[in-house]
């Protein structure tokens, strides 16, 4: 069964048409990346995804129920929200973690206020989890004392301690030097590994063609082309994923 | 009179010097975020009504505020001017810097990132969680140069309860100045003041010490 299914989403700022009818499922393991030039309105589909922002019209269930669905043509979204946030994670491109809390509070946080864990439990897997991902020495140092791949990576255990069954990523090392980059790209590729259902909206070709089950070009607000990555980026049918890819290899 | 025997009845009026400090500060610091909310309220009347508020006190004389509060009642309903002044000069003092606050919270609250709400309404934070768990501490953290400022610019203020003759440090020596055609009270008080906002500042340093233990 699907994890997310968005259903002919459309959203607009204004007189600008972002989505145009988009329409996505993302099955339990599956690792889809997200490319497309800037404005093609990759980030927008995540932050519609993830209640950021809200879909003019659509449907958008998590695991089989409806967070936000369109009848008579309007949108209505689920008055529980915070129940659907539990099944997702996302990481922002640029951290976004709260720097008055230390590497561990940023963690145990939201565990243990929003969904009123037990604290020494919580603890517990967070450490256990910061020992995974190289970040155990970390624990008790302030987000500003760590580079911005170390952010990254933060930010990305934060997610994971919420145990999410779906993680989003909205161009994850678009802000940090391409010397950081990797560190953060071996995370996500270990995580998908362990099969962690991933939606990830990158620039990062090469990486996208080697970790993703699936790839989708957008492009004007609509999906131009999708499908596994030897098939997308080797051999193309459509002119514009072309073209982009071109632009990518000329640089 | 000896500068002992001024100095003595000075120091006399500084409980109340200090009763308008500190019960404005109680009264104003959480008054002015109300404010501060009710002026970014997405409501326009209650935004307008904050906006209202501000600019009068803020574009009128605290002295003048002073005097309406202590004697509006008493030419507009005819109610005797209690002998207890302290009520409404705190009053007075309170609304009028609770203004200033106000403004102070809301340039502190609009320099926040809006990734700092978009993480916490990610993680399921509630919206009051999200402000008195993610926001407010930073915001606390950023303002603090400025209140700093407005906390010692009302300790000064205080003297302008000389205008209703409440019996604060500064209007009794005003009162020994002139029946003893002296300038020394006012050195005294100036004396005072100063070393009132020495430990005021010194305190705040200590705060924001306290707080600097992170970088935005």
């Amino acid at each position: 069964m699907s994890i997310l299914k968005m259903t002919n989403i459309q959203k607009s700022f204004g007189d600008h048409h972002v989505l145009k009818d988009i329409s996505l499922h993302v099955d339990k393991g599956e690792v889809v990346s997200i490319i497309g030039p800037s404005g093609s309105g990759k980030s927008t589909l995540l932050r519609c995804a993830t209640f950021l922002e809200k879909i003019d019209s659509g449907t958008i269930t998590y695991d089989g129920k409806n967070a936000a669905e369109t009848v008579n043509g309007k949108c209505v979204y689920a008055k529980k929200l915070n129940d659907f946030r539990s099944i997702f994670g996302l990481v922002f491109q640029n951290f976004n973690l709260f720097p008055h809390y230390s590497v561990l509070k940023n963690m145990m946080d939201a565990p243990v206020s929003v969904m009123k864990r037990d604290k020494k439990e919580v603890e517990a897997e967070c450490l256990a989890l910061l020992d995974k991902m190289g970040l155990r020495d970390r624990a008790d140092a302030y987000p500003y004392q760590l580079s911005g791949g170390q952010q990254q990576r933060v930010s990305i255990v934060r997610a994971l301690a919420m145990n999410p069954e779906i993680l989003f990523f909205d161009e994850p090392t678009s802000a940090l030097d391409p010397e950081l980059t990797g560190e953060v790209l071996k995370v996500i590729k270990q995580l998908a590994e362990e099969k962690m259902t991933m939606v990830i909206v990158t620039h990062e070709m090469s990486f996208a063609r080697a970790v993703s089950d699936r790839v989708i070009f957008m492009d004007g607000g609509v999906i131009v082309e999708q499908g596994e990555p030897e098939a997308v980026f080797g051999n193309t049918q459509s002119e514009r994923m072309k073209q982009f890819l071109q632009n990518y290899n000329n640089i | 009179m000896t500068l002992m025997t001024m100095v003595v009845k000075m120091a006399s009026g500084l409980e109340k010097t200090c009763a308008i400090f500190f019960l404005t500060l109680l009264f104003a610091l959480p008054l002015g975020m109300a404010v501060a909310m009710m002026r970014g309220s997405k409501i326009k009347i209650i935004s307008g009504i904050a906006g209202f508020f501000i600019s009068i006190l803020r574009g009128t004389p605290l002295m003048l505020q002073l005097i309406a509060v202590t004697y509006g009642p008493y030419y507009l309903f005819g109610v005797s001017v209690s002998r207890n002044k302290l009520i409404p000069v705190v009053v007075a003092f309170a609304i009028n810097y609770a203004a200033y606050f106000a403004e102070i919270y809301r340039g502190g609250i609009e320099s926040m990132p809006v990734g700092q709400y978009e993480a916490a309404q990610v993680l399921g934070y509630s919206k009051l969680q999200t402000f008195v768990k993610i926001i407010l501490p930073q915001v606390i953290r950023r303002i603090l140069p400025s209140m700093t400022n407005e906390i010692v610019t009302l300790v000064k203020d205080t003297s302008m309860a000389f205008t209703v003759s409440y019996q604060e440090m500064f209007t009794i020596g005003k009162q020994i100045a002139n029946s003893e055609t002296s300038f020394v009270p006012f050195l005294v008080a100036g004396v005072f003041y100063y070393v009132f906002n020495a430990v005021v500042s010194f305190a705040m340093r200590r705060v924001e010490k306290a707080m600097s233990y992170y970088k935005m």
